[in-house]
């Protein structure tokens, strides 16, 4: 029985079970569900949790490890003579799992009956062509040991799959039936129900948590693994970049930090002063009716992807800079794609984030501390200056930081403003690259994975991490710093 | 404790201060203040009394424009200090607020130290020309704000770091510390013991001698004890306005009498 239809008998029987135990739990009161220690519906939510939660659970672990362990048993049981020369265990397993989902397929769309996909011989039938017609491209002739793993895989899945039918739906009822045997008056209901759902949201937190651990693992592990192929110390303080895929690449990650800084940099020296500015323009200064235009605008300009502002730097603004900087003009900049131009363009991106960040914040600094101020007769940039920005500072801090994290983790415009070029060089009109825009240019294209060109994407992205978890860690102390000074 | 008989209060013709008149005030569609007349006197100390949600503090808050601050809320009528209306254009809010402090009624200490929080006014306005005026300006006003003792050794800790009533102390100093001709006082005492509360009191009646100071309070003894005027509010109206000891013993409205002996409020 495929998944979806046991999760809908569960789903049934669950909600079946919360009427059940309502009513039953109504009934053992006499009707009068003041006698009950929790309310009739915690009664219902109760069955229903035992009914859904175990079942549910055991459906998804089974889901994912019925594979795994499929897999593992049949490769086991692979004579090692079916392996070719050149190739791995892992490679013929491959192959092993097409055949089985070809068969699938032919069996579900009829080209081959049932008992013949558990019967074919190699020898006989022409497998290729017949999966072939089905849309399933095999690389090379099936072998006999691999049709005969294939046939068991299917096998071993189905019996699986009918195993995995039969438990959950056991749970489900056993659960049903505890759950409805316990509901009575005296029953505690609400407590359990409490305490499930509490699990419940555990759960979830821990699912966030362990998917967040595993990224930070398989980087690790990746980047470990880089390090074994390149030295660290020539990756961390080596000031050039040159790739090769035919080998003998340099692989200096400073002239992408450097690239990434300054960029950064410039675009926090637009964003910062001009979002903070309009902050307390439209919090401090605006009459309402311009505040309730001008906030909106502002946030949909938050909501442009920065693809478009790549476009816009590429089009429109590396241009407008060549016009005044380039050849014609001052004679300062070669292209139209530099650090400026990105730069620039992020920093316009990054307005509206500063702004309605430090908005928020402003807004949320106590009127009383404003009236405070006036009524001593301070003026309103008095007031702004004196009382509300230092008593927002640790939030707009917050804020900044966030930006400068986004900044750093940003590609796309990088890739259209600042051009390709890995430079050490002050020069803001010289194109320049990131860490970023590196990261994507050496994983797109035929890589292989295994090479320190391609693994060497996962030692830029870990630094990176590292780099905007700090950040993001001073950030959270700043706030936290002054918080407690002023509260 | 000082408690000095309304009745020996020597009221010599004083000039008048503030002058209303015909005063609306509206919150949106709400008329917090209907049509109130009244005359406040130089060097007098004039009380404001009556239920809560009355308008005792909008009334107050429109002596210094503070009401400019609340969107929804809008003025009308003549309100007059030392004969020139303080409604009109040419006038400067900022500098009438300079001019006519306020103490709010809930406390509202800045979030930077006690000095700073004192020197804050005294700064804003160029009072002292150097920084051993400005330590004495903050050393006097929190001495008269009855809180010196408890501060002089932490001047360097936040404001926000005090109890209730030291806050509430604290913002009397500060407000003093601008040297305002007028001081208005939103229950200044809310929140203190009874030697606090005779602390201030006695401040009060200290800066009677060079301001006019109006005191909005829920306690009749300490209406009694420090005004010379007292204006009884009620439901947005002023019912009735005179001579303190007058009011106390003698009032002409009902209203009041049931105010003051207990039996609305
Ligand atoms: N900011 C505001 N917005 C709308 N209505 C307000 C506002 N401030 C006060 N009011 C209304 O105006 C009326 C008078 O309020 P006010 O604060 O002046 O009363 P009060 O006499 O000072 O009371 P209390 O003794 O409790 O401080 C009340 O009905 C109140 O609801
Ligand atoms: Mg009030």
């Amino acid at each position: 029985m495929p998944a979806t239809w046991i999760v809908l008998l569960v789903l049934a029987l669950a909600v079946t079970g919360y009427v059940l135990g309502r009513s039953r739990a109504l009934k053992s009161a006499g009707g009068d569900s003041r006698n009950l220690h929790s309310l009739p519906r915690y009664y219902g939510a109760h069955v229903l949790l035992m009914t859904l939660v175990p079942a549910l659970g055991a459906l998804a672990l089974w889901v994912i490890l019925q594979p795994l362990i499929v897999d593992n048993a049949i490769s086991a049981g692979l004579p090692d003579s079916a392996i070719p020369e050149a190739s791995t265990r892992g490679l013929v397993m491959s192959d092993v799992r097409r055949v089985a989902d070809g068969l699938d397929l032919a069996v579900s769309e009829g080209t081959i009956s049932a008992e013949d996909a558990a019967s074919l011989r190699p020898e006989f039938n022409n497998i290729r062509d017949r999966l072939g017609e089905v849309g399933v491209a095999l690389g090379s002739d099936v072998s006999a040991p691999v049709l005969k793993a294939a046939q068991e895989y299917r096998r071993a899945s189905s019996t699986a799959s009918l195993l995995m039918t039969i438990t959950v739906l056991a749970i489900a009822l056993l659960g049903f039936g505890y759950a409805l045997s316990r509901t009575n008056g005296e029953f505690r209901a609400r407590n359990v129900v409490e305490s499930g759902i509490k699990a419940l949201l555990v759960a979830a937190a821990s699912i966030a948590i362990l998917t967040t651990l595993g990224i930070v693992l398989s980087l690790i592990f990746n980047t470990l693994e880089f390090f074994k192929l390149y030295p660290a110390w020539d990756f961390f303080f080596g000031t050039t970049w040159s790739p090769s895929f035919g080998g003998g690449s340099e692989l200096g990650i400073l002239p992408l930090l450097w690239g990434t800084f300054y960029i950064s940099l410039i675009a926090l020296a637009v964003a910062v002063p001009i979002g903070l500015f309009s902050a307390v323009y439209l919090s401090e200064y605006a009459p309402r009716r311009i505040r309730s235009i001008a906030k909106p605008l502002l946030e949909v300009l938050a909501g442009i992807p920065t693809i478009v502002y790549g476009l816009f730097a590429l089009l429109t603004v590396g241009p407008l800079l060549l016009k005044v900087f380039g050849d014609g003009g001052l004679d300062w900049m070669q292209a139209g794609t530099a650090v400026m131009t990105a730069g620039l363009v992020m920093g316009i991106m990054l307005i509206p984030f500063v702004s309605s960040l430090s908005d928020d914040i402003i807004n949320a600094v106590p009127q009383a501390m404003r009236d405070g101020s006036y009524g001593l007769g301070a003026t309103k940039s008095e007031t702004v200056r004196q009382v509300i920005l230092p008593a927002a500072l640790p939030g707009i801090v917050g804020a900044i930081l966030l930006a400068a994290s986004r900044a750093i983790g940003e590609t796309m415009i990088v890739v259209l403003g600042a051009g390709a070029a890995a430079r050490l060089s002050m020069n803001p009109f010289d194109a320049m690259t990131t860490v970023t825009a590196k990261i994507v240019s050496q994983l797109t294209g035929d890589a292989d994975f295994a090479s320190p060109e391609a693994l060497v994407a996962f030692a830029l992205g870990m630094t990176l991490f590292v780099i905007t978890l700090g950040l993001n860690v001073f950030a959270l102390y700043i706030v936290r710093k002054y918080r407690e000074q002023y509260e | 404790m000082y408690d000095a008989p309304t009745l020996e209060r020597d009221v010599t013709e004083a000039k008048t201060k503030f002058s209303a008149r015909n005063v609306q005030v509206w919150y949106g569609d709400t008329h917090a203040i209907k049509d109130v007349n009244v005359e406040i006197e130089d060097n007098t100390v004039t009380a404001f009394i009556g239920p809560s949600g009355c308008g005792k503090s909008t009334f107050l808050r429109c002596l210094n424009r503070m009401n400019d601050t609340i969107d929804v809320c809008r003025v009308e009528g003549d309100i007059r200090l030392d004969g020139e209306d303080i409604y009109d254009k040419k006038v400067d809010p900022v500098q009438l607020r300079a001019k006519v402090g306020m103490v709010f009624q809930k406390p509202n200490p800045f979030p930077k130290s006690i000095y700073d929080n004192i020197a804050y006014g005294p700064r804003i306005h160029g009072l002292a020309r150097s920084k051993a005026e400005l330590d004495e300006i903050v050393e006097n006003a929190l001495r008269r704000g009855a809180i010196w003792d408890e501060v002089k050794d932490r001047l360097d800790a936040p404001g926000t770091g005090l109890s209730g009533g030291q806050q509430q102390r604290l913002c009397i100093a500060r407000a003093v510390a601008t040297q305002p001709e007028v001081l208005l006082m939103d229950e200044p005492c809310s929140a203190l013991d009874p030697i606090a509360t005779a602390q201030v009191e006695e401040l009060i009646d200290e800066l009677r001698a060079n301001f006019s100071v109006i005191i909005v309070t829920h306690s009749m003894q300490q209406a009694a004890r420090v005004s010379q005027k007292t204006a009884f509010f009620h439901l947005g109206e002023l019912v009735e306005f005179g001579e303190t000891g007058h009011i106390f013993t003698n009032p002409e409205d009902e209203r009041t009498e049931s105010y003051i002996t207990g039996r609305i409020g």
